[in-house]
């Protein structure tokens, strides 16, 4: 037991217990014994809760169950920015561990004090305190410890007790409510007088709000809304509301003009600036003599299409104060966001997280909480649950950036790469609220008094950057250039989706590394392991490679592909081999994954993450694209834009390769950009045709064979 | 404009008092406070808010309540008339088949259909019936692999080759 106090002293807290140093804002110890952990982490269906209930009970010495985690909240809980990034493990992780690690010191001191005896010799176990036959529990303990202090930096930040806890399968804490249909989501909320709202969005992207005929209402008994071209209502009755929208619909008169570019054209609308230029590697000189290959690869727009369409709830209190009930990524970014909108005290604002259907980046959690404000200030004191439409959803939220690269090369006589020059035009990849400087909300372009809505930025390099995140190839080339261009003005809302630049960029250059061994003859596995000296990534790509049974003989028509990146350049390592059958149509039978992700806290969660990462991309690449025409987006239901379904999912299976020793990181979105590429690699080992435009459709396939034949 | 209808839910008789037009998903959501069906398209292409109509699957949202009048509904809270979980949630449960969960009641409403129906559906069987059912966070291979061992009596052989 006295090993403990050695392991543990450390220099610093962790960041985000630094910054919200008060142990209570994190544990609530309750009489009864259920031990509240709140975070600032919030579950977008990825099964956060569940990893970090594993930490905390695992330090605090307690039982699963005796952890409850509730909704991340701006007044009651800690501020931990934006759940993005796969960076919740890795951020909030070791906050936990230190809080709870401290908590359980605190109490250890106490059953100490109570007994007169040395706290080393307390032990806990399943939330009880020991010592010889003495035995006291949190619960008894909870009115006299006072957690109302701040974290000792000189404390504990483990308890150094690994319980079988972490690196097991725990299964996730909200899945039963889930599975048995019980009210869980955002939408299935039913507070006190509870009203529905329903806005009514522009016809297209510039259109302003001209006139409306109000008489058109007479009969339904809604409330009706606006200001400016922010037109909605509000009424007791949900399915009343939507019909009053559809009514609204033919009563409104707008004034609309063209302002999207040509969706056949993207790669001449991004590469027209202005734009900004992001120098991430310099080449030291001139490229060398040698045979030069280039290529260029691009994808378009792609929606999150959340099963869920967005939802937001907002009541003005009688006080003057407002609440919000949101599933955003970042509540306190939301709550000074709408302060600004509204110019307003945050102060004045509580934003509680609620959760909803998975969320993979920026989306219109936001934008919908922002919509219930604005329609709740005309019923004070009742909230209102704003309900958007699928439609909306798919055409109003942000969406994911399309991109272009170009990719040349010199390779010398050994086939091997001697300089690499890489080029990506995108626009930015983050608008989140208050990003720009703006409140970033939609409803606040409509308003009388309009927010501009600037072009997207991108997250600093520090954090991933956006247009450029893994854009550095992770191969050992000796001389390397690449450069970014960012879009400056754009009509597209654009903001962060899973992975961001990544999964363009891995696609690219692991499209580019096939291309690179096929023409200088090499089998693409050993053409990387030629140029990869990181042995974690060695290990990974040779993993999913054995797994897969690269090199064997393939079936007629049956191609495998490989795809491989470290993402952020310093997160997960994941190696994917994908297995096609290309004949009358592509079909991807089957993705077989590795991947190392540091210390493992939840396997079966990690694979799920993968799973569904990798799932998630395969319907990326094969099948999404949003459409539009020079006025509106016109992809805006499942049949205009087509996700995967079941009989197009492939099996998909993955291996966690494991480096002792090393810390975790996060899993959600390693695999995307591998498995582009995999799925793009084996099509070309299939049939012999590269198609470089994603999504890779079979009328891509036919025009690619056109053009190869040309 | 509201009129009332008679129709039974989960094994209970049921007035509500809406109108016509209203979706029966919204009624039970709303009148019935069910939760279960979920709400994903309100157009009949996502599968979120499936329920058995008269032994059929239909999407509640496109089930306008004049078509429901004097029916028999079930939702994915009434599958298991007892207490505890239908066999399709429970290995749903046991295999982790779900990140958000959002599309789950919908595909066990379709699966638990089929299977009540076909208790031998094969593979291929079950990924047709459930092709009407999306799924964005990338679960689909997992739902199968669940749906198949529910449909096993006694000890089952289906093990995924990636368990762990
Ligand atoms: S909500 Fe009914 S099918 Fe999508
Ligand atoms: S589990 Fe999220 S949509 Fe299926």
């Amino acid at each position: 037991m006295t090993v403990q106090r050695e392991i543990v002293a450390a220099p610093a807290l962790p960041k985000d217990l630094a910054a919200n140093p008060v142990l209570s804002r994190w544990v609530t110890v309750h009489s009864g014994g259920t031990i509240d952990v709140r975070v600032g982490k919030v579950e977008l269906g990825q099964g956060i809760l569940t990893a970090l209930a594993q930490i905390a009970a695992e330090e605090l010495g307690v039982d699963l169950e005796q952890v409850r985690m509730p909704p991340a909240n701006t007044a009651h809980g800690p501020n931990e920015g934006q759940t993005s990034g796969s960076m919740s493990i890795i951020h909030s992780g070791p906050a936990v561990r230190a809080a709870c690690a401290q908590v359980r010191a605190r109490f250890t001191a106490e059953a100490a004090r109570r007994w007169d005896v040395d706290p080393d010799l307390v032990t806990v176990r399943q939330g009880l305190f020991s010592c010889g036959e003495r035995a006291v529990s949190y619960g008894e303990l909870a009115g006299v410890v006072d957690l109302d202090v701040a974290a000792d930096p000189g404390g504990p930040l483990t308890s150094g007790d690994r319980s079988v806890l972490v690196g097991m399968s725990a299964a996730r804490l909200d899945l039963p409510d889930k599975i048995a249909g019980r009210p869980r989501y955002i939408h299935d909320l039913a507070l006190p007088g509870q009203l529905s709202g329903r806005v009514l969005r522009p016809p297209s992207p510039g259109a302003r709000l001209l006139r409306v005929d109000e008489s058109r209402l007479a009969d339904l008994d809604v409330r009706l809304v606006r200001d400016g071209s922010f037109i909605g209502v509000v009424g007791a009755d949900e399915a009343e509301a939507m019909r009053a929208v559809q009514v609204l619909r033919d009563a409104t008169t707008w004034e609309e003009s063209d302002s999207l570019p040509d969706e056949d054209d993207l790669s001449a609308f991004l590469r027209s600036g202005p734009h900004e230029t992001i120098e991430v590697l310099t080449p030291e000189g001139p490229e060398p003599e040698g045979r030069t290959i280039r290529a260029t690869y691009s994808r378009p727009f792609l929606a999150h299409g959340s099963m869920a369409p967005s939802c937001g709830i907002a009541r003005w209190n009688d006080d003057g104060t407002l609440s919000v009930w949101s599933h955003s990524q970042g509540i306190h970014g939301l709550r000074a966001a709408i302060a600004q909108a509204l110019d307003m005290d945050a102060e004045r604002i509580e934003v509680e997280h609620a959760e909803n259907a998975g969320c993979y980046g920026h989306n219109g959690a936001d934008d919908a909480a922002f919509d219930a404000v604005l329609l709740a200030r005309d019923v004070p004191g009742l909230p209102v649950q704003v309900q958007w439409s699928r439609q909306d959803e798919l055409a109003w939220s942000p969406l994911a950036s399309a991109m272009t690269a170009d990719v040349r090369a010199v390779v010398g006589e050994s086939g091997s790469v001697s300089s690499w020059r890489y080029d990506v035009w995108s626009q930015g990849h983050t608008s989140r609220p208050g990003y720009l400087g703006v409140p970033g909300l939609l409803a606040g372009a409509h308003l009388e008094r309009p927010w501009s809505y600037p072009a997207p930025g991108d997250p600093p390099a520090v954090v991933g950057a956006g247009t450029v995140r893994n854009g550095v190839p992770i191969y050992d080339f000796p001389d390397r250039g690449v450069t970014g261009h960012r879009l400056l003005e754009t009509p597209i809302r654009t903001s962060a989706m899973r992975a961001l630049g990544a999964y363009m960029n891995v696609f690219a250059i692991e499209s580019f590394m096939d291309e690179l061994a096929l023409a200088t003859g090499a089998d693409p596995l050993e053409y990387r392991l030629r140029h990869l000296g990181d042995a974690r990534g060695r290990s990974v790509l040779e993993a999913a490679a054995r797994s897969a049974g690269w090199g064997n003989p393939a079936e007629e028509g049956v191609g495998l592909g490989l795809g491989f990146a470290r993402y952020k350049d310093k997160g997960a390592y994941c190696a994917v081999v994908a297995e096609v059958e290309a004949e009358s149509d592509i079909r991807l039978r089957r993705l077989t994954i590795a991947v190392d992700v540091g210390r493992v806290v939840n396997p079966d969660g990690v694979r799920n993450q993968i799973e569904g990462g990798a799932t998630q991309a395969a319907s990326w690449t094969l099948k999404e694209r949003v459409r539009f025409d020079r006025r509106r987006i016109t992809s805006d239901d499942w049949e205009s834009y087509p996700i995967l379904r079941f009989s197009e999912a492939p099996e998909v299976s993955v291996e966690i390769v494991e480096t002792p020793g090393t810390p975790s990181l996060g899993a959600g979105e390693a695999a995307q950009g591998p498995t582009a590429a995999a799925i793009a690699n084996a099509v070309a080992a299939a049939i012999g045709v590269r198609v470089r435009d994603l999504p890779l459709t079979a009328d891509a396939v036919v025009a690619a064979i056109e053009a190869a034949e040309d | 404009m509201t009129q009332a209808f008679e129709l039974t839910v989960n094994g209970r008789r049921v007035r509500i008092e809406t109108h016509p037009d209203t979706s029966l998903l919204h009624a039970l959501r709303n009148e019935l406070g069910l939760k279960g069906p979920r709400f994903g398209c309100g157009l009949g292409l996502c599968g979120a808010c499936f329920v058995q109509m008269d032994g059929k699957v239909v999407a509640s949202c496109d089930t306008p309540m004049w078509s429901a009048e004097g029916r028999t509904v079930v939702t994915v809270e009434g599958l298991e008339p007892g207490e505890g979980l239908h066999r399709v949630q429970q290995a749903l449960l046991d295999e982790q088949a779900a990140q958000c969960g959002f599309c789950v009641s919908g595909i066990i409403v379709n699966a638990a259909t089929l299977l009540d129906t076909n208790p031998d559906a094969d593979e291929e069987a079950i990924v047709e019936a459930l092709d009407r059912n999306l799924c964005r966070c990338g679960v689909q291979r997992r739902v199968v692999r669940a749906v198949m061992k529910a449909r096993c009596e006694g000890p089952c052989h289906v093990t995924p080759e990636d368990a762990s």
